[in-house]
């Protein structure tokens, strides 16, 4: 996370050797970036871009999704089975044979996520995913990472939603002009003032609610509604408990 | 809201079909909009948002080909009897990808090209690019190429362009997309600013209420190419609370806590919209 223009994406093309360091190293599964192809690192960290329309161009989506497992070498029965798997996870089966083009902004994007997460990497980078996305489709989305995150492969997301991230709750790290200025858990980094004005961020609106009841007692780094319910159902009731002695 | 200020945007059992998809786009859509009101228009992907706001600026039917029924005014005119270059200095269309509207070779041609095709005078033109320039927070990137800037601050440029025309609507169709928050919300501040000092009609697709909620007086909700809810925020969001987190819809945070300790009978006020008016009620509760 982090401002626009921070470096987000410019260290995220880093990691499939899209862009090769000036200075310093950086490797993949202990390969030096410089020393290996795209194509080579491509098949361990797949990149979904933030403009789906950058990647598109297949004539259905089907042919979009099967695209790199063909590159790829992938036998027919394979690359049928894993598209089909990954357009009905991501709720794109009954577009299997329509235009990527005629589809909406948000269901491109979801076109793009497919055709990467098809040759299943072990590395998913994905810039802004949440982009176009209505609340349905960012719980399935972020089910959809948990269980691959589950299964051992590691996500990197670059996002500036807040109430996204508040809800995933990984590990952060915060980008300013370039620099990385602070990691760790989402809790900690969303209800830190300093850090959230650092990275021309907003806090998700538990932590704002939840740093303007501080005088009640409650912990700061409440970022998700479902610990901020817990918290002020206890104290409520202890009101109610209160209130209703006192009469 | 609409009436005293007179209609700027009419639409009368307005529908809309894609050439080449099977269902429509838009059906039977019936909305007045008033000049200055500032409107939330959302609803699940694909519920017809985008096609509703290429209506009005007449990219439909003009570009995207398909059958077009009803009646669409804007300012009074038929929608169906203008070019698109007429329309479109009434109404100004700021993308979802702002890479799709820049083109030229610095970020203060981008903004003068619309001006300069009105046929103005040099000094007009110059008067409406600075001032557009200036509103949208572009200025110090005026020498730099729109390409090489970040998606944030080509939404920018994206939205100076479209000042410069002087519009009387703006449709913003989800501009804080590629926006860090603080910029989102600065963006939506200026859009405010630019309606309340120029009654300019604002029209925001967005799916997320958290950051609109605030500025927009009123909310539509679309499914399905209709129109489902129509009405202020407060009180749809007060009303509808369930039947639009079905939808799928983004709902504000405080909104979804509040509805949760409702459920639980800990609360018993109308939904609050944004966090100071949650605040303001725990607080109270909570000190008895």
């Amino acid at each position: 996370m982090g401002e626009n223009g921070a470096g987000k994406t410019t260290l995220a093309k880093q990691l499939n050797g899209l862009l090769r360091p000036t200075l310093g190293r950086v490797t993949v599964d202990g390969d030096d970036t410089t020393k290996k192809s795209v194509a080579q690192l491509s098949r361990k960290v797949g990149i979904v871009f933030q403009n789906p329309d950058h990647l598109l161009f297949s004539e259905t989506v089907r042919d979009e999704v099967g695209f790199a497992l063909k590159n790829f070498g992938f036998e027919l029965g394979v690359i049928v089975k894993q598209v089909e798997r990954t357009l009905e996870a991501l709720d794109l089966a009954h577009y299997a044979d329509t235009s990527p083009f005629l589809l909406s902004g948000g269901e491109r994007k979801r076109v793009a996520l497919a055709a990467v997460l098809a040759w299943e990497p072990d590395y998913l980078i994905l810039d802004e995913p949440t982009i176009g996305q209505d609340y349905q489709q960012k719980e399935r989305l972020r089910n959809f990472i948990l269980q691959l995150n589950s299964q051992g492969k590691a996500v990197v997301m670059v996002t500036h939603d807040v109430e996204f991230v508040a809800e995933c709750n990984p590990k952060v790290v915060l980008m300013s002009k370039g620099r990385i200025v602070a990691q760790g858990q989402a809790d900690e980094i969303l209800s830190d003032d300093g850090l959230i004005e650092k990275a021309s961020l907003v806090k998700p609106q538990m932590a704002k609610l939840f740093s303007q009841l501080g005088g009640f007692g409650f912990p700061r780094d409440v970022v998700d509604v479902h610990r901020a319910k817990m918290l002020l159902e206890e104290k409520l009731s202890e009101v109610k408990v209160r209130v209703a002695q006192g009469s | 809201m609409a009436g005293t200020q007179g209609e700027i945007i009419a639409a009368r059992g307005l529908g809309f079909q894609y050439a080449g998809s099977a269902s429509k786009a838009l059906d039977d859509i019936s909305i007045v909009i008033g000049q200055g009101e500032f409107v939330l228009l959302t609803g699940p992907s694909g519920c017809g948002k985008t096609t509703l706001c290429r209506c009005l600026n007449g990219l439909i039917p003009n570009f995207h080909p398909g059958e077009i029924s009803g009646e669409l005014l804007v300012d009074g005119v038929s929608v169906a009897a203008e070019t698109t270059s007429e329309l479109s200095r009434k109404v100004g269309y700021v993308f979802q990808n702002p890479e799709n509207q820049l083109f030229a070779l610095t970020v203060e041609k981008d903004v003068a090209f619309g001006p300069e095709n009105l046929g103005l005078t040099r000094e007009e033109i110059r008067g409406r690019v600075d001032w557009a320039m200036e509103a949208a927070g572009t200025v110090a990137l005026k020498d730099l190429a729109p390409y090489e800037l970040s998606g944030g601050q080509q939404q920018r440029v994206a939205l100076a362009g479209v000042l410069a025309m002087k519009p009387s609507v703006i449709v913003l169709d989800e501009p804080t997309s590629f926006l860090d928050p603080r910029t989102a919300e600065e963006i939506m501040g200026a859009v405010d600013d630019l309606r309340r000092e120029n009654g300019i009609t604002v029209i925001v697709v967005e799916h997320r209420l958290d950051l609109v909620g605030r500025y927009a007086e009123r909310i539509v909700v679309m499914d399905h190419g209709r129109i489902v809810a129509d009405g202020k925020v407060e009180d749809v969001l007060d009303a509808e609370f369930d039947r639009l987190s079905g939808l799928g819809i983004g709902l504000p945070k405080v909104s979804l806590l509040w509805s949760l300790l409702k459920r639980d009978g800990l609360v018993s006020e109308r939904l609050p919209t944004h966090v100071e008016s949650a605040v303001k009620m725990l607080s109270q509760r909570l000190s008895n």
